[in-house]
């Protein structure tokens, strides 16, 4: 039961990394590539994780891959903003579907 | 407008195709695998890493290579507890938290170095 649990989340995590990869080349622009890419961390590479402990159990390697997975959880929304902000700041342009930049008055102001 | 059809289209394909190559042709065997499946699997890990090294190839700004280089570090990750599971060797797992600790301080790096600052700020 258990490895029938670990295996629907390794596909689940394998197609949200897969989705992720098409974003990050489909999209029009750098923030809405960040986007696709913060998604595909949480359910993605998490999800393959999660399985991993289902498998493998409460054994060392579970409990290494579990801690794997909160510093995963806790550290990629802070890079996906420190890469958002420096390339706003860097000077990269929006696509021009954008509709408000709240940015640019907090900067100025 | 006729022009943006036939490059979806394109698209399309060749992701169908890679897609029925990973489900349905039989897996060579590499190292020795636990079971074909964690082998697909692994395929199709490598065509998400493709798509990134396009993007890494391809980006018009520094910005978009630093992104697909941090959505590549994530799927290294991904790669390494894949090979926990199907080589039964426990070291991989060791292996996945020192690359997620290290990516996630070489786009700390990257971001700093993006906004022209210096490091000790």
């Amino acid at each position: 039961m258990n490895e029938q649990i670990g295996i629907a989340l390794i596909i689940t995590g394998l197609l949200f990394d897969f989705f992720g990869c098409l974003g990050l080349v489909r999209f029009p622009d750098v923030y809405t590539r960040l986007q696709a890419s913060a998604k595909c961390v949480t359910l993605g590479t998490c999800g393959i994780l999660l399985g991993l402990v289902f498998i493998k159990g409460f054994t060392a390697t579970g409990i290494k891959a579990l801690l794997c997975m909160s510093f995963i959880i806790v550290t990629a929304p802070v890079s996906a903003h420190a890469l958002a902000r420096s390339s706003y700041r860097a000077g990269v342009k929006p696509c021009d579907g954008m509709v408000v930049d709240k940015y640019s008055e907090d900067i100025k102001g | 407008m006729d022009m943006k059809r036939i490059r979806y289209a394109i698209g399309a394909v060749v992701i169908l195709l890679v897609a029925g190559m990973i489900i349905f042709m039989p897996m060579p065997s590499m190292l020795k695998w636990q079971s074909e499946f964690l082998a697909r699997s692994f395929m199709g890990l490598l065509f998400s890493a493709v798509l990134c090294l396009w993007r890494i190839l391809k980006g018009p700004t520094p910005a978009d290579r630093a992104v697909a280089i941090d959505m590549l570090g994530i799927l290294i990750v991904g790669f390494c507890a894949i090979l926990t599971i199907s080589t039964d060797r426990d070291w991989y797992i060791d292996i996945s938290i020192a690359w997620a600790l290290q990516s996630f301080i070489g786009i700390m790096a990257l971001a700093k170095y993006m906004e022209g600052k210096d490091f000790d700020e």
